[in-house]
């Protein structure tokens, strides 16, 4: 970190603004340089792996280029070809009805969670402390394991059917595109639902206690309290963590990689999954990206909504 | 217990810790069955008819044997390999991050906002968006299939957050505390080694500590950029290199996905406070 910043100074030697000539060390008493010399590998680390990748990515998309050989410029063409190929309109439609379900259940339990966590006395930390764990163990992990409980020849679900004899014989989980859609929206859940519940947590216990104590003097129960005082306290804090969600939900890999690698015949693929699969298991490396790019107008309209809710937050 | 203290108790039971236990075993539920089936014997496992949740054979160890036996797996290297990549990831991350996050905090300079958003809209790039050209990127530079594509490539993930995280700690301390320290003859950037760092330390760790989290967990970049085993980090090693075409090593393939959390889960029950405190940050600032 030091010697980043003193290499900086000896680079701008020849300052443009100042007229006289000041030492390097000079240089970091002012606040603009200051400013700019701790930005800078920031700046150069964004430069470098995000915008200049993503201007890569744009000519890949353009072009019909494979691994290992230089493409040619084919125009729109991929994105031609994947608004008719019948593999990618299922991704598209997966990835919202993945993204909606995901989120629903990932809202709901998060909440349910979080009065829990709040209400709870005895084992509070123990139980904070669980919760926690599915986001911070490496989903790759947890998702081999959840890989192998619902598999169809081994599924817990169906022997603790079969077991105490509710069901003859269990779905086929990971087999059938209905229950394979099941299963990797149920494991995003599983994941993600700490975040909302820890979040929501926070939001629950900022809310003044004195805005409940009215609400019981003008008569409202606990269903009309969570209603008219919790739900509209938590929607700044909601919206936000529900947007956060979305992009990553939307762009999510692991969980759907690990357990169905899309299948089975392409039912579960999100745009990340068949990317990847086009674009470093068929090698078709242009297509792959074109499609990858599609996640791009759902980031886009998070930043927007996310940078206009941060505005209006800090004018208020 | 008079009986009105009864019905309170039984009502608590039943709206409370009925549905906190049922939970538990909601979030919990991989995580034992990873443990009991990586002590069960091969036999054990294959059995269709076997209660999964119990053992129906002797337990045994030597799944974990396999494992750490370099003769058998390169589970040894694959654990090396992973503390070196989110060691040093985290290392760079961070020091970036608090560079940055003091910079966009504290010090006025023209475009900072600019920068101050772009590095919010990367916050929110996923990394499933760039990883394609992203490779050409790391093959140019000459880092595919080595460890240093991964300690190179995760920051675009972790420096965003820890910036994000960072800002929003120096923010809360108090312009004052420096400004004496410059009035008594300290520079600016000795005030911020001395004065503003040790002040941002429970920040600094809760960033160290996310980082260090995501980049255990990293599965996306690390089979993009590497197929050697020998380079590999955990999660990827351990989903790719235990199984085998159609030949799955149930076994080792749950005792190596237990192993490699553990790590994380101990760091995890440490720093359980901060865990907190970052993924709120996140929430409200983010």
């Amino acid at each position: 970190m030091k010697a980043k910043t003193a290499d900086f100074g000896h680079s701008a030697s020849q300052p443009r603004r100042t007229p006289i000539l000041l030492a390097p060390f000079q240089y970091l008493e002012k606040e603009w340089f200051l400013g700019y010399a701790l930005i800078t590998p920031a700046c150069i680390l964004i430069a470098g792996l995000v915008a200049y990748p993503f201007i890569i990515a744009l000519g890949f998309a353009v072009s019909d280029k494979v691994i290992g050989h230089s493409g040619n410029f084919v125009g729109l063409t991929n994105f031609k070809n994947l608004l008719q190929w019948p593999v990618f309109l299922q991704t598209v439609w997966n990835s919202f009805t993945f993204t909606f379900y995901a989120l629903l259940l990932k809202v709901g339990l998060g909440m349910i969670l979080a009065l829990l966590m709040e209400k709870i006395v005895w084992g509070k930390n123990l139980f904070r402390g669980a919760v926690l764990l599915p986001f911070i163990v490496p989903t790759a992990l947890s998702t081999v394991a959840w890989w192998k409980m619902l598999d169809p020849q081994y599924n817990i679900f169906n022997w603790i059917g079969t077991s105490i004899g509710i069901i003859e014989q269990g779905p086929n989980w990971l087999g059938d595109p209905f229950w394979a859609k099941v299963s990797v929206i149920l494991v995003n859940a599983w994941r993600g639902m700490p975040f909302f519940a820890i979040s929501i947590l926070a939001g629950l216990v900022a809310i003044p206690r004195d805005l409940y104590d009215a609400a019981t003097v003008d008569g409202a129960g606990p269903i009309n309290q969570f209603r008219y005082v919790t739900l509209p306290m938590l929607k700044p804090i909601l919206s936000v963590v529900i947007l956060f969600s979305i992009i990553f939900t939307f762009a999510d890999f692991d969980v759907v990689w690990v357990l169905t690698r899309g299948g089975p015949t392409n039912s579960t693929h999100l745009f990340a999954t068949l990317a990847y699969n086009t674009g470093l298991v068929s090698t078709k490396i242009g297509e792959g990206a074109a499609i990858a790019l599609f996640l791009f107008p759902v980031l886009v309209i998070t930043v927007v909504i996310q940078l206009h809710l941060i505005r209006k937050d800090s004018t208020e | 217990m008079t009986a009105t203290q009864f019905q309170k108790f039984a009502k608590r039971a039943l709206w409370l810790y009925i549905p906190v236990f049922m939970f538990l075993i909601f979030v919990l539920l991989p995580f034992y069955w990873m443990t009991i089936t990586s002590l069960k014997q091969d036999r054990n496992i294959f059995d269709p008819e076997a209660n999964p949740f119990w053992f129906n054979m002797t337990p045994t160890l030597s799944h974990f044997w396999d494992l750490i036996n370099p003769d058998k797996t390169d589970f040894l290297i694959w654990m090396q390999n992973s503390f070196m990549v989110a060691g040093l990831a985290t290392l760079i991350s961070v020091s970036i991050g608090i560079m940055a996050g003091y910079s966009l905090a504290r010090l006025r300079f023209k475009g900072a906002e600019t920068i101050g958003s772009s590095v919010f809209i990367t916050y929110l790039v996923p990394p499933s968006l760039l990883f394609l050209p992203l490779s050409q990127v790391i093959d140019q530079l000459g880092l595919m299939e080595t460890k240093w594509a991964m300690i190179v490539s995760y920051p675009t993930i972790l420096v965003p957050f820890s910036t994000w995280l960072l800002m929003g700690y120096f923010r809360t301390i108090p312009k004052e505390i420096e400004e004496c320290a410059m009035v008594d003859g300290c520079s600016r950037i000795k005030a911020l080694i001395r004065i503003v760092l040790p002040v941002a330390i429970p920040g600094i760790i809760t960033a160290a500590l996310f980082s260090f989290t995501l980049s255990w967990g990293e599965y996306l970049y690390s089979i993009t950029f590497v197929t050697d085993s020998w380079e590999k980090t955990i999660p990827s090693a351990v989903v790719g290199e235990l199984i085998r075409g159609d030949v799955y090593y149930w076994g080792e393939l749950m005792a190596g996905a237990l192993l490699g959390s553990v790590p994380i889960a101990m760091i995890y029950v440490f720093f359980l406070d901060y865990y907190v405190s970052g993924l709120t940050a996140g929430a409200t600032k983010g």
